[in-house]
């Protein structure tokens, strides 16, 4: 495996109400941690291969708020906000996150806990998902699925390629 | 509302934390009852019961092995499970992939 090669995200689901993804980059924290904090950088990815980020909004202080926006392909708005609750740059950072989409959404906010782990220059994070409810938990990991059967490997590769 | 009941499908019968366990215990290997006992420290009864659910449900083989019978795990039966977290998962690598390229042109840091 050449050092370039892509890692792939593994999902697992520890407790009723958590989702655990984990994934391997080929870049020092730092700058994982960077794609994950600047509005510049986040909006270049967010919306994967399948929307346009239209929002970044990022005041990256204990208590700030954050709220990004991604248009999807099909023309609606996907939008999620929290507040940082702990930052350490290149290390750790945990910030709640409500889904704008339902009823009550800030009732229903989960509590997300990113780790940056690098060795060798390459960079494990894992996002650790934390809801109120396995019922929310299941509402989330559902709203991946439609998004996730329209999505194919090659329009990915594709778009990765020419970045 | 209501539960459904534990035997409706695989989603209802991993809804019980001891009954994860007991399958994380069977993708090791084959186990009997008395195994299981052991290793996860539960009584007895209460093993059969899960035992039983899963079994129920599709999710654990068994098979007679002499006096014992020896329960494993019959990974088809996660099938399901594992599709519902796969999509999700393909829509985070979807990001991640794009991901990938925005950090491969980034400057080393500092």
């Amino acid at each position: 495996m050449s050092t370039t090669t892509r890692g792939s995200a593994v999902v697992t689901l520890p407790a009723d109400d958590q989702i655990l993804i984990v994934r391997e980059f080929a870049a020092p924290a730092a700058n994982v941690f960077r794609a994950w904090t600047e509005p510049e950088l986040v909006k270049r990815w967010w919306a994967g291969t399948k929307g346009t980020v239209t929002g970044a909004d990022v005041d990256l202080r204990v208590g700030g708020s954050w709220r990004w926006v991604m248009e999807a392909n099909g023309g609606f708005e996907v939008a999620f906000h929290g507040e940082y609750r702990e930052i350490v740059p290149g290390v750790r950072l945990v910030f709640t996150e409500v889904f704008e989409g339902i009823p009550n959404a800030d009732e229903a906010y989960a509590v997300t806990a990113l780790d940056f782990t690098e060795t060798d220059g390459r960079t494990t994070v894992r996002m650790l998902i934390q809801h109120q409810t396995q019922e929310h938990r299941d509402m989330h990991v559902q709203s991946g699925m439609e998004e996730g059967m329209q999505g194919s490997m090659d329009a990915l590769e594709d778009v990765a390629v020419t970045l | 509302m209501a539960r459904a009941a534990t035997t409706t499908d695989a989603f209802n019968a991993v809804a019980e934390p001891r009954r994860r366990e007991i399958l994380d215990v069977l993708a090791a290997g084959e186990r009997s009852v008395g195994d299981l006992v052991a290793e996860l420290g539960l009584a007895q009864p209460q093993v059969s019961k899960h035992l039983k659910v899963l079994h129920e449900v599709g999710l654990v083989a068994v098979r007679e092995d002499g006096r014992r019978r020896l329960y494993r795990l019959n990974g088809g039966g996660l099938k399901p499970i594992h599709d519902w977290v796969a999509r999700f998962e393909r829509h985070w690598e979807d990001r991640f992939g794009v991901l990938d390229a925005v950090l491969e042109q980034m400057e080393e840091p500092e």
